[in-house]
């Protein structure tokens, strides 16, 4: 049916639905058995490279013959119709679909802003964000909790406005847009979507330019004055960009981070008798969800050869996180959820100069809620069998878009 | 050993400060600042670690 690095594709309808909730589809398994890249012939019309592999995945996303520019003929877009592709084709680019230096200029100015040491500066702020949700919750007479309302989405939700300076009250509607826009279901509304934050973001940043206050905005408002000009065009890309990424997948994370340490007692024991596991514990339940499967494409702009495989100029490259992160070579028993497994190289992230750049932000938040949930809650447990929670099989981002618990 | 970072192909994903914060610290603008750059015996496996974990390859091992 299929053949590696030369001869015949294999036929496989992407995107792929998770089938168990706790792995990757069976097909991802039955490519990467074959080879770490393998050609594959998408749903409709056309052809990808599918990277399964862990050091092919590293190899591809660090090389700079590769393009991230969705905007580019024969962007492998597999997640897409052709209506939406043209929106984003009339749009200025965001900087995930930017290239080199160009890329570089965009992204260098925000780097100040996500530093190790900053983010621990804000580490006390959100400890007091995460309590006083878990507050809410504990004072409630109401079970099960929907934790996906209660926790999940307002933690990342409120850090994030208050870290760029977007009004909290408005968070129905940019949480609902966002969920929207990386959902797989009707192309329509994923457009209304689109537009309606667009333009709202728009709004936002056209307010802060005539009033700059004392946030990420005010201090990239500041600094472009500064430099020159004001480019309002590339905030507004910014904005977007920091605001939907900064709480959609933030907070699937902690919903499926929940959903896999009730579901795995003995792991949840080792976190619950030691907080310094946590951090390795998140870096695992990263790895284990690999939640951002198939953003991560590319457009070959020069013949490479790499994991033997000859990838020719023009050729779309979709690598799989999840694969990759999945791959035995790289973690032994990747299907077991080990706590203890001390392996930070998973690709969950991303990697190459993409690379999340809000992830130890992510990590912050994630460490603070796992640990102060099971410590305030420590008899928390699933209100439902974990074979009927509504996992988001059917989204861009991986997650549940309900989580009942109660104690 | 000795570690050499560039600072024209880091962004700032802080890896290597998570990795060994006695090696690797970042700047106020984000890029990688090395502390030193010949990590004594105890923190030399964890730089290396480090090196190998750099989203942008930015860090290198020198051979001496």
């Amino acid at each position: 049916m299929m053949e590696s690095v030369t001869g015949e594709s294999a036929d496989v309808e992407l995107p792929v639905e998770r089938g168990c909730p706790f792995a990757p589809p069976a097909e991802y398994e039955r490519l990467r058995a074959r080879a770490p890249i393998s050609k594959i012939r998408l749903a409709g019309d056309g052809e990808a490279w599918w990277v399964s592999g862990h050091d092919q995945a590293r190899a591809v996303l660090a090389d700079s013959r590769f393009s991230s520019d969705r905007r580019r003929d024969g962007f492998p877009l597999f997640t897409l119709d052709a209506e939406t592709l043209r929106q984003l084709r009339s749009q200025p680019p965001l900087m995930l679909g930017m290239d080199g230096a160009e890329h570089s200029a965009a992204r260098r100015p925000v780097i100040g802003e996500f530093t190790v040491r900053r983010l621990a500066g804000l580490r006390p702020r959100i400890q007091e964000i995460v309590d006083r949700f878990v507050d809410d919750m504990l004072a409630t007479g109401r079970r099960p909790v929907d934790l996906v309302r209660a926790l999940s989405l307002p933690v990342p939700s409120l850090v994030i406005c208050e870290l760029l300076g977007v009004p909290y009250t408005d968070h129905d509607f940019f949480q609902s847009r966002t969920a929207m826009m990386v959902s797989r279901t009707s192309p329509e509304d994923r457009r209304r979507a689109l537009a309606e934050l667009r333009a709202y973001i728009d709004d936002l940043i056209t307010r802060k330019e005539s009033e700059p206050g004392d946030d990420l905005f005010g201090r990239q408002i500041a600094r472009q004055r500064q430099e020159g000009a004001l480019d309002h065009a590339a905030l507004v890309g910014l904005a977007f960009l920091l605001l939907t990424a900064g709480h959609e997948t933030t907070a699937n994370m902690i919903s499926l981070g929940v959903v896999g340490l009730l579901t795995h007692p003995d792991q949840l024991a080792l976190v619950k008798a030691d907080p310094d596991r946590t951090p390795m514990a998140v870096e695992e339940l990263l790895r284990f969800f690999s939640i951002a499967d198939g953003v991560t494409s590319r457009l070959a702009t020069e013949d490479v050869q790499i994991g033997g495989a000859r990838i020719k100029a023009g050729e779309g490259v979709i690598v799989s996180i999840l694969s990759a992160n999945w791959d035995p070579a790289a973690f032994e028993d990747p299907a077991e959820l080990d706590v203890e497994r001390g392996a930070r190289h998973h690709v969950a992230f991303g990697f190459g100069p993409h690379q999340c750049l809000g992830q130890n932000l992510a990590r912050m938040e994630l460490q603070i809620v796992f640990d102060t949930l099971f410590r305030r809650i420590p008899t928390l447990r699933l209100a439902a069998p974990v074979d009927e929670l509504p996992f988001k099989s059917d989204a861009v981002i991986y997650g549940v878009h309900e989580l009942p618990v109660t104690w | 050993m000795r570690i050499k970072a560039d600072t024209g192909l880091c962004v700032g994903s802080g890896q290597c400060v998570l990795t060994v914060p006695a090696v690797f610290d970042q700047g106020d603008d984000g890029i990688v600042v090395l502390l030193t750059d010949r990590p004594d015996d105890e923190t030399a496996a964890r730089a290396r670690h480090a090196v190998t974990l750099c989203p942008s390859r930015a860090l290198s091992i020198l051979r001496e």
